[in-house]
């Protein structure tokens, strides 16, 4: 592949939609800037991309709760990368954070502070240059609370919301912002449950669309990985809250 | 759990193993295990006695060395991915199967072989170093120099040996993503067997032979010889097709078929072949993508649901060049009266191999499926005894009823195979369903 000479920084790269996004970037010529908690693991990664493409990748270590380790994080990765896609999340337990104050705290910080804070910085960056598009990944569980996973979907709604005022204060700027709900993906977070084929995505069907939507031909600010997401969330969400909060979904 | 023809079915718990750093510990943990890769074996050979550990997450590339052309990946990798990342480069792997779903792990243990045997010997030849995880849950690191016990006992070995964490071996290049064609028509068996012998210097052949014909025309065949195409073989295609990506393979049955649909499938479209390559006589040369070339049925996936819901067995056997002729003829006739096998049989010529349980000897393997039927068993018997009385074996990755005696007539490294377990703790820790039915 020829390098191409932009970059990606891609936190949560051990994530399967992660690794993937990584991947479809790399395959494309970009160089690739990897980040996840433990760098034996992000070591990994980086050499299975670059073994696979011939890219050049780095590895790096930032813990996406570590927010006073961010600036100084920032500066070890240069030249500024060209986009910035954030994947990082956890689903939790929600009856363990029904219980659980520090639990809840973790699945709330792990979704919105970390992720939201670390974009916020980027875009930040990025508008000062005057380039660069930033991803960040909620989810569908954000656009509504739900009794089995609100605590998730609260931090998933704020990172959406922190995204949209994120696009609005960067619109003249230069700087794109994306949302990507990827719906249901097969991935590790999902492993072991029961999820409805046709609306569940591979994760390198997540990645082919972020890539498409961020670096690609299409366009589109807020988007749903399979497009069935979009008239199904569209109900959901104008379902009136007396009846919805009756509703087992 | 079940393997690729849904026949044996044995209950076994089952673990995935997500990361590497956890694989000593889980291996260890446990007895009665068997590493399990893209469950692409027919019968009950991933299919742990207690335990089942799949390591299809082990599915990292780790470098590529370009001055030798030489690949590590840990042990869960797919050949699909390893096309889809090569191909471009202009690398192919030194041996392939029938279908890329298998993981690299799978094709050691399995020391698989390819349409180019004959020529350049199976997977394992190509391999030049292995990690292995040991009873104990030690990595062991083995090659032709290092612990090479272990390492010929582990080619071929169906992981008795250990869970293949990392393996390295070498690519061959090539210059565009095409094969070169050819077809040879064969009238009989006696035919065939001349025609594959003369294709010994092509890098890739394998015969289909008709199961339908009978008495003077008994094993006429079309025999497929391939070269990897060059850029001037290639040279009226558009510049962006010297290496085409995989064919998307989408399709897969939503539902088991009877058992007969398969077969009706594959007979027409062999006599279709036949008349037409035959009436031309020598057939022009024609380019074949790679895909539909090597792996002809990945485009349908699933089909092992084509026979349906009973399952299914294949038979692969090999035999020494001096009794091929008589004995494949009264292999095939017996299949023909049966009416039980597939219409269409694979023939090929094979080497020695290189494991202390590989499958290849010199000789022909012919395969074929049968439908399960409770009767297909006792043919299958009396066709066995014909292999082992011709000195010949069957390829454990395909079987799921061989007797004991079969197996120990086949196999004569046997011993030395149970020794280097024994001496390795493998025999108290490493347990299939195959180890157990053939007393490994
Ligand atoms: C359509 C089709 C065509 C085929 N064509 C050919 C062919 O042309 N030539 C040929 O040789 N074979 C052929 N095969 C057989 C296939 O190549 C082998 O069965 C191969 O071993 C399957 O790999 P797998 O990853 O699916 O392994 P599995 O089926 O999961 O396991 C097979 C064996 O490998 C062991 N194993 C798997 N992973 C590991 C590991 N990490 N460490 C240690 N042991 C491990 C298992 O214990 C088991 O004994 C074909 C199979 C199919 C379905
Ligand atoms: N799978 C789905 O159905 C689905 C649906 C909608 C949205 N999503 C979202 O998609 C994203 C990727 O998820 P996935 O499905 O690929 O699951 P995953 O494999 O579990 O990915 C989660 C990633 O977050 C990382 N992470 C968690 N806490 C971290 C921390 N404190 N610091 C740094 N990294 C941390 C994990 O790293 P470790 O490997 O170190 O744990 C992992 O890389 C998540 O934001 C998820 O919410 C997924």
């Amino acid at each position: 592949m020829k390098a191409i000479g932009k970059a990606l920084l891609l936190i949560g790269a051990t994530s399967d939609i992660g690794r993937a996004t990584a991947l479809v970037y790399a395959e494309a010529g970009w160089d690739i800037h990897l980040v996840g908690r433990r760098r034996e693991l992000v070591q990994r990664e980086a050499d299975d991309i670059v073994t696979r493409t011939g890219a050049a990748v780095t590895a790096h270590e930032l813990d996406i709760l570590d927010i006073d380790r961010f600036e100084a994080f920032l500066s070890t990765v240069s030249p500024l990368p060209d986009t910035a896609v954030c994947v990082v999340g956890e689903l939790g337990e929600q009856a363990r954070a029904e219980r659980e104050l520090e639990h809840a705290a973790m699945v709330m910080r792990t979704n919105f502070e970390g992720p939201a804070l670390m974009l916020g910085l980027l875009a930040s960056r990025f508008a000062a240059r005057g380039s660069g598009t930033i991803v960040g990944i909620s989810s569908v569980a954000g656009d509504r609370g739900r009794g089995s996973n609100y605590v998730y979907g609260a931090a998933k709604a704020g990172l959406t919301a922190f995204l949209s005022g994120l696009r609005n204060r960067l619109s003249t700027a230069g700087v794109r912002v994306l949302t990507i709900k990827p719906g249901f993906v097969r991935t590790r977070m999902t492993d072991g449950m029961k999820l409805p084929p046709v609306l569940t995505a591979a994760p390198a069907e997540v990645a082919q669309r972020i890539f498409a939507v961020a670096d690609g031909s299409k366009g589109g600010d807020v988007v749903y990985v399979r497009r069935i997401w979009y008239p199904l969330m569209a109900i959901i969400r104008s379902i009136p809250e007396p009846i919805f909060k009756r509703l087992r979904l | 759990m079940e393997g690729w023809g849904r026949y044996p079915r044995h209950e076994s718990e089952v673990l995935v193993c997500r990361l590497p750093e956890t694989l000593s510990g889980t291996v260890s943990s446990r007895a009665g295990l068997i590493a399990r890769g893209n469950g692409r074996s027919y019968g009950d050979a991933a299919i742990g006695e207690h335990l089942t550990l799949t390591c299809g997450a082990l599915s990292r590339m780790k470098s590529f060395d370009e001055m030798n052309a030489s690949l590590t990946v840990e042990g869960g990798v797919m050949l699909s991915d390893i096309l889809r990342s090569f191909i471009p480069r202009g690398y192919f792997p030194p041996v392939v199967p029938g279908t890329k779903f298998v993981t690299i792990g799978g094709m050691i243990a399995s020391d698989v072989h390819g349409k180019n045997h004959h020529r350049d010997g199976g997977f394992g030849e190509h391999v030049s170093e292995i990690k292995l995880v040991v009873a104990g849950g030690e990595i062991v690191t083995c090659s032709r120099a290092k612990n090479s016990e272990l390492f010929l006992a582990t080619l071929g070995g169906m992981g008795l040996t250990g869970v293949v964490a990392e393996a390295t071996f070498t690519l061959r290049p090539i210059t565009t993503g095409w094969i070169v064609q050819k077809t040879v028509v064969t009238e009989n068996l006696a035919d065939t067997l001349k025609a594959l012998k003369q294709t010994d210097d092509a890098t890739y052949s394998v015969a289909w032979i008709d199961c339908l014909s009978r008495g003077a025309s008994l094993g006429r065949s079309l025999i497929f010889v391939g070269e990897h195409a060059s850029p001037s073989d290639i040279a009226q295609m558009p510049k962006a097709a010297q290496f085409p990506p995989s064919k998307a393979a989408r399709l897969s049955l939503p539902v088991d078929l009877p058992g007969s649909a398969l077969n009706r499938a594959s007979v027409s479209a062999f006599n279709d072949l036949y008349y037409r390559l035959g009436a031309r006589k020598a057939a022009r040369a024609s380019l074949v993508h790679w895909d539909s070339y090597f792996f002809p049925l990945d485009g349908l996936l699933e089909w092992n649901r084509l026979y349906g819901k009973r399952g299914f067995l294949q038979h692969q056997c090999v035999v020494p060049d001096e009794n091929a002729l008589a004995v494949l003829s009264s292999m095939l006739d017996r299949f023909a009266r049966s009416g039980k096998a597939s219409f269409l049989a694979v023939l090929k010529r094979l080497r020695g191999g290189a494991g202390l349980l590989s499958f290849p000897a010199p000789g022909y393997t012919l395969a074929l499926d049968l439908p399960v039927a409770p009767d297909v068993f006792q043919l299958l018997d009396e066709i066995d005894k014909l292999v082992v009385a011709a000195g010949g074996r069957l390829y454990l990755a395909k079987d799921a009823r061989q007797s004991r005696h079969t197996f120990e007539a086949g196999y004569p490294r046997l011993q030395a195979f149970k020794e280097v377990r024994r001496t390795t703790g493998a025999d108290r820790h490493f347990s299939s369903q195959l180890g157990k039915r053939l007393g490994i």
